[in-house]
């Protein structure tokens, strides 16, 4: 049975992290030299009195350093993934890193799926993770989602074309009980919203889990509301879960709670947004950086990232779930990402 | 029932030849058990031995006597 992720109210999940994080941090410095090095330069201290003094690392790093807290011959997975830049994040998983990771993942979004694997709709082609050597960053992401369903609709063809048919073929034998959808979200609003848009689908009994953003859509003036507004008027789809994540801490996803149109953290796992000029904790309601904390990471110092995305705390302790309710609303601009690194400001504020 | 079904799904799913011992497998501890192998494992055990396995169970196969200890939940006893 899946343990429940989201029960932490926002005092009691600081004082645990606090500790589990403080714990890690000591783990990471004695295991990864260059991560002990940045944090002395940094006079991080060892025991910080709250979650927002704990030191981070800004997520590029990992596109620049190798950075692993295990021995090689024990690191059984390196992911990758693509920056704008061209540069790759290398993120080294150990056995026991890849099992945890999967299985956190498994119970943040049981949350929303229940312990049972649905029938599933995958929003993208199976050649996506066809080749085995090299799956894109796309393909990876499909293929941490398929554990999830049984009896898998790729809903695209080779020349990434839905294939209408099938998917008749599938709300047909699957469509009256719920049933899994994934994919990236510009590619569902145009594969999936439109197709069931034309041709009159019913996806009522579907729950939707989506991620990657919404600088695609933002030229069809497409945002979160009007993607939910949408599903829900032209094909009945109501249960939609948009979920915010990176690969330089795989295994922690932050949820779309079943309101809509917040973004919630697991009990493992917290935001903090940060004012890039002061690097202080925004207030409520103030957009700024988003920095990701998470306990999973123990092969590699991901514990405690800023990432460049901008991001805004709606609330806390009064949503759906307790804890933090965020959006994540866009990218810093290039040109201020690059001062953010060059400034490289670390840990303090 | 016989242990034999569980080796010879393992070695059909994994594309492995028929005389490879498999009682030792481990999730990637073999190039061909990979992620998208994996699902293909699971539906031929699901296939094979009239189970439906939870999303935490396909989490947890990661070896061929973990696969065995899960079908025993299941049930479906396999001995030599």
């Amino acid at each position: 049975m899946l343990t429940d992720v989201f029960t932490l109210a926002q005092a009691e999940k600081e004082e645990r992290l606090r500790g589990e994080l403080i714990g890690l941090m000591a783990h990471h410095r004695r295991n990864c030299p260059p991560y002990d090095r940045i944090l002395a330069a940094l006079g991080a201290e060892t025991e910080p009195a709250t979650l927002a003094d704990l030191p981070w690392l800004p997520v590029r790093l990992f596109k620049t350093r190798k950075l692993a807290s295990v021995p090689d011959d024990e690191v059984i997975r390196v992911l990758t993934s693509s920056g704008t830049t061209g540069q790759v994040s290398r993120i080294h998983l150990d056995r026991e890193a890849a099992a945890t990771q999967s299985r956190m993942l498994a119970r943040t979004l049981g949350a929303v799926l229940g312990p049972r694997r649905l029938p599933m709709i995958v929003v993208d082609r199976s050649g996506v993770v066809g080749d085995r050597r090299s799956y894109s960053a796309r393909g990876a992401g499909a293929l941490g989602m398929v554990n999830f369903g049984r009896d898998h609709l790729w809903l695209l063809d080779a020349d990434d074309r839905p294939d209408v048919a099938a998917l008749k073929d599938f709300l047909a034998r699957h469509g009256d009980a719920p049933f899994l959808i994934f994919g990236f979200t510009f590619m569902v609003w145009r594969y999936l919203y439109e197709v069931a848009r034309d041709h009159g689908l019913d996806l009522s009994q579907g729950i939707l889990v989506h991620s990657g953003g919404w600088k695609k859509l933002a030229d069809q003036a497409v945002d979160n509301a009007e993607f939910r507004r949408r599903f829900a008027a032209d094909s009945g789809l109501t249960r939609i879960h948009n979920f915010y994540g990176m690969v330089e801490q795989i295994g922690t996803v932050f949820l779309e709670g079943p309101e809509g149109g917040a973004l919630y953290c697991p009990d493992f796992a917290d935001v903090i947004i940060r004012d890039p000029e002061t690097w202080r904790e925004a207030p409520v309601g103030t957009p700024g950086l988003v920095e990701v904390l998470s306990t999973l990471p123990t092969s590699y110092p991901g514990n405690v990232l800023l990432t460049e995305d901008v991001g805004v705390v709606h609330g806390v302790d009064d949503g759906h779930w307790p804890g933090k309710r965020f959006s994540v609303v866009g990218r810093l601009p290039r040109a201020e990402a690059r001062g953010c690194s060059d400034t490289y400001a670390g840990g303090r504020s | 029932m016989e242990l034999q079904r569980l080796r010879n799904v393992f070695r059909a799913a994994l594309e492995l030849p028929d005389d490879v011992e498999v009682d030792n497998l481990e999730y990637r501890g073999i190039e061909k058990w990979d992620s998208l192998a994996h699902m293909s494992l699971v539906a031929s055990i699901e296939d094979e031995f009239g189970v439906m396995l939870d999303t935490d169970e396909v989490i947890d196969l990661s070896s061929f006597d973990r696969a065995r200890q899960i079908l025993e939940k299941h049930g479906v006893v396999l001995s030599d």
